[in-house]
């Protein structure tokens, strides 16, 4: 559906677009880091494009891979009724310098994306004004979506109650009961799990 | 008064009258009037406005009042999940009621986090907040949380503060419940029920 644009996105940039897919009618394409905000400006002002929503934009964690993190975008024309992906990688294997300029000036709702992906996935958006947390609080440490945090952990900003029956699950629950789908390892602070 | 255990009715007056002990008529006066401050925070509310509704009608327990103020209520419902970044917002809100104050939670995840296992949830209330009943179910049947009510209830009359936890129902086996009648069987049945009448009338 969108492989004209993909064509034309080719035509424009030659080599700057790093990879073009196509899978099950989803059309995407690559581009590096330094592109990515002339690539979605050029997208939503071609009037052969015309996107003019930004629908998503969220991060993905590949910690095999080097860059590491993914940042990808979601675009919809109203006027053309088509969609297109951009993705782009940026981040060492640490999760250092993942660094994307922010398309908070191209779209508006890049906005709370943009604050959301700095916030679960450690990726900064260069030119936002406003880049803080948005989902967990200011107190939180690391990006809860990183593969490497630590899945048990939680990170309470009320001390947890003492006392028997409190640390554990809870007073009237056999370890069976109340919570057939967890992993069942929440602990208080201080249990081994929890840091 | 017929509620309580430890009254007596004496017999022989005109008007009547019964003795009682202070705290049995207090505990009796506070399980019928409960104003309660629902705590909503996610689907479990779609369960709770169900159960405020007139098809299951809590306020035929004396628990009809919804109080927006912590400070006028006295029975928190923590209904829904609870996020560690609501977790101050619902302990503020505790330690806003005043005393004497009863704290139900309503579903798995205000019980225990239900499969909310993760960096963002708070697993269980009772993690911040002392819980006097669970009542787990995602969402609980209206008929768990009348359970729950009641058993809240007669916690509060005999001034019982131990966690209670209303267990989850088993469904009875099928076919236990429904039996699909053919003619067959309503014949056979027809034929029993006159088999009867003329034993009895004969
Ligand atoms: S227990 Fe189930 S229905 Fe209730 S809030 Fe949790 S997920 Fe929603």
């Amino acid at each position: 559906m969108s492989k004209a644009l993909q064509q034309k996105l080719t035509a424009r940039f030659g080599a700057r677009i790093l990879a073009a897919t196509s899978q099950h009618g989803d059309e995407a394409v690559v581009v590096a880091p330094a592109d990515w905000r002339e690539v979605h400006l050029f997208l939503r002002d071609d009037p052969s494009s015309q996107m003019q929503m930004l629908i998503d934009l969220c991060g993905v964690d590949y910690p095999d891979r080097e860059p590491r993190f993914e940042v990808v975008t979601h675009l919809y024309s109203l006027t053309k009724k088509h969609r297109l992906r951009v993705k782009t990688a940026v981040g060492d294997a640490d999760g250092d310098d993942a660094v994307v300029d922010s398309l908070l000036s191209v779209w508006r709702s890049a906005d709370w994306m943009e604050r959301e992906a700095f916030d679960m996935f450690g990726v900064r958006f260069a030119g936002h004004p406003d880049l803080r947390r948005i989902l967990t609080y200011p107190e939180f440490e690391g990006h809860p979506l990183r593969k490497d945090y630590p899945a048990a952990r939680t990170q309470p900003l009320v001390p947890y109650r003492e006392g028997a029956g409190v640390q554990g699950k809870l007073a009237p629950f056999g370890a069976d009961e109340g919570m057939p789908f967890g992993r069942q390892t929440h602990g208080a602070p201080g249990s081994p799990e929890v840091n | 008064m017929g509620d309580l255990t430890r009254t007596h009715v004496v017999e022989g007056s005109e008007q009547g009258f019964a003795t009682t002990r202070f705290q049995d008529l207090l505990g009796w006066a506070r399980k019928y009037s409960l104003f309660q401050y629902p705590f909503v925070t996610a689907c479990c509310g779609m369960e709770f406005m169900s159960f405020a509704s007139p098809r299951f009608d809590m306020a035929r327990f004396g628990a009809e009042a919804p109080r927006f103020s912590p400070r006028q209520a006295d029975l928190l419902w923590v209904v829904g999940t609870i996020s560690q970044r609501q977790a101050p917002v619902l302990r503020r809100v505790w330690e806003q009621m005043t005393e004497p104050k009863w704290v139900l939670a309503f579903g798995t995840c205000a019980s225990c986090g239900g499969f909310y296992d993760n960096y963002a949830t708070v697993a269980g209330i009772d993690k911040i907040i002392p819980v006097d009943v669970y009542v787990p179910g995602c969402p609980p049947r209206p008929e768990a949380v009348i359970d729950g009510l009641l058993l809240l209830q007669d916690k509060i009359a005999t001034g019982d503060r131990t966690p209670g936890i209303i267990k989850p129902r088993v469904d009875p086996k099928q076919g236990q419940l429904v039996t699909l009648r053919t003619p067959a069987d309503l014949e056979e049945s027809h034929a029993a029920l006159e088999a009867k009448v003329k034993r009895l009338g004969g």
